[in-house]
């Protein structure tokens, strides 16, 4: 297979010697794959704009030794242009990238998933219905639990003891119950709690009647949450701003 | 592995950018081989461009002195700040000779995947220059891409009380250009932008 073809989302982009760049995309059929757009910062270039950061694009590749080549793309649906214009809505998606890249890891290993809820995360940002950290936060929590990482919201997370608990304890995995719970846990506000568990569960009308200081204390515990279980920090999320 | 000096002028050529291992070896036998007076007029200019260069107190520039050539210029018109990412873009926009203004070199764009944000940049010092009144029109000549766009965006809605005129560089086909390669994002701009042919 040198010569294949695949569609995706260019997560980021870096610099490459003179006119190159190297793009890091999603894709539907690979998983996540890193290819070199030659001459692509050049103003001439066919394709350079349509290899930015959120455009859903459909490509041909070919296989490199360490970098895949683009050979040809064609734009899908360029997310950007409606991300741009807002600021909170710009930050809130470059930590939705961030993520992706960092939640999926291996390269050329398949997911789907993620890649369905990276567009489709993408394309509620753009249409500006929901407040941006909120979908970023539904993001973060979905593509968490994808990965095998659900927080326990409505049961004990050591024992597993049905029920809303007081305490968060983000080592432990989610809440947990009075009896099991490890020293230096939040006890984030009932609210906020069913906040989390509205985001994950994609019930919108809960999640958009919500309070900001539940919003706030929402996100303080998913970035706590998801940098504990990447064991990675995601330097975007400093810089999300609100609405 | 060579002795001593020649290994150590290869190793720190190696860290240049753009510059591999090979490359530093040739460049490093090169030197070698040229003559004395060449190597120290080189030596030289690196010394000196370590020693006498620094950045305008104004706009941020690079500037031999305080000030930087073009904030010195009594002819250029202070009602207009263009506000670029880096001082090669300075060089770049003088290159065109239509923009009689000053500038303002931010020192990069908002690009919060590898940490950068709006106090990294020359942000607040483009903000004490505008609180004069003297301005009247800001450009915001901003990489056109997404994190030139999403700096303008965010210096846009900055600005946007201090009720000056905010413009932004166009986009659109190059010249010389070929329209049916043209893509869809920078052909969209295009028609947005289009103009009426007044004659």
């Amino acid at each position: 297979m040198s010569l294949y073809r695949d569609e995706g989302v260019v997560l980021r982009t870096q610099k490459l010697g003179e006119a190159d760049r190297i793009v890091t995309l999603l894709t539907r059929r690979t998983g996540l794959v890193r290819a070199v757009g030659k001459g692509v910062r050049r103003t001439k270039s066919r394709f350079g704009a349509r290899l930015e950061p959120f455009t859903h694009v459909d490509l041909q590749l070919y296989t490199g030794r360490t970098l895949d080549v683009i050979t040809q793309a064609e734009t899908l649906r360029a997310y950007g242009e409606s991300i741009v214009t807002d600021y909170p809505r710009y930050t809130a998606a470059t930590a939705m990238l961030e993520t992706a890249e960092k939640i999926v890891v291996v390269e050329k290993d398949p997911a789907l998933r993620q890649f369905l809820l990276l567009i489709g995360a993408l394309r509620t940002l753009g249409e500006d219905t929901h407040d941006p950290r909120l979908v970023l936060d539904a993001y973060l929590l979905r593509s968490l639990a994808v990965a095998g990482y659900a927080p326990a919201l409505e049961e004990c997370a050591k024992c597993g003891s049905r029920g809303e608990h007081r305490a968060f304890a983000v080592h432990a995995g989610g809440s947990v119950c009075s009896v099991c719970r490890p020293h230096g846990c939040a006890h984030p506000a009932p609210q906020t709690l069913r906040l989390m568990v509205a985001l994950l569960g994609g019930d919108w009308p809960e999640a958009d009647s919500s309070a900001d200081r539940h919003r706030a204390e929402c996100s303080g515990l998913v970035a706590a949450y998801l940098q504990w279980h990447l064991e990675n920090g995601i330097r975007s999320l400093r810089l999300v701003e609100r609405s | 592995m060579y002795e001593g000096a020649v290994q150590n002028l290869i190793d720190e050529l190696g860290r240049l950018p753009g510059v591999g291992p090979k490359s530093a070896q040739r460049i490093a036998f090169h030197l070698l081989a040229a003559e004395t007076a060449d190597v120290k007029r080189l030596a030289n200019a690196l010394v000196e461009v370590k020693e006498r260069v620094r950045f305008c107190s104004v706009c941020g520039n690079v500037a031999e002195e305080s000030e930087c050539r073009i904030c010195r210029d009594p002819r250029r018109d202070t009602a207009v700040i263009c506000v670029v990412e880096e001082s090669k873009d300075v060089v770049a926009i003088e290159r065109t000779r239509e923009f009689r203004g000053r500038y303002h070199v931010l020192g990069g764009a908002i690009s919060p995947i590898e940490g950068v944000g709006p106090d990294d940049l020359r942000i607040k010092e483009l903000m004490t220059r505008l609180a004069d009144g003297q301005i009247t029109e800001l450009i915001l000549a901003t990489d056109p891409n997404l994190e030139g766009e999403a700096t303008a965006t965010y210096l846009a809605r900055l600005v946007k009380p201090m009720g000056l005129k905010v413009t932004r560089l166009a986009s659109g086909l190059p010249v010389g250009g070929d329209l049916e390669y043209a893509d869809e994002v920078t052909l969209g701009r295009a028609f947005e932008g289009r103009r009426s042919l007044e004659f």
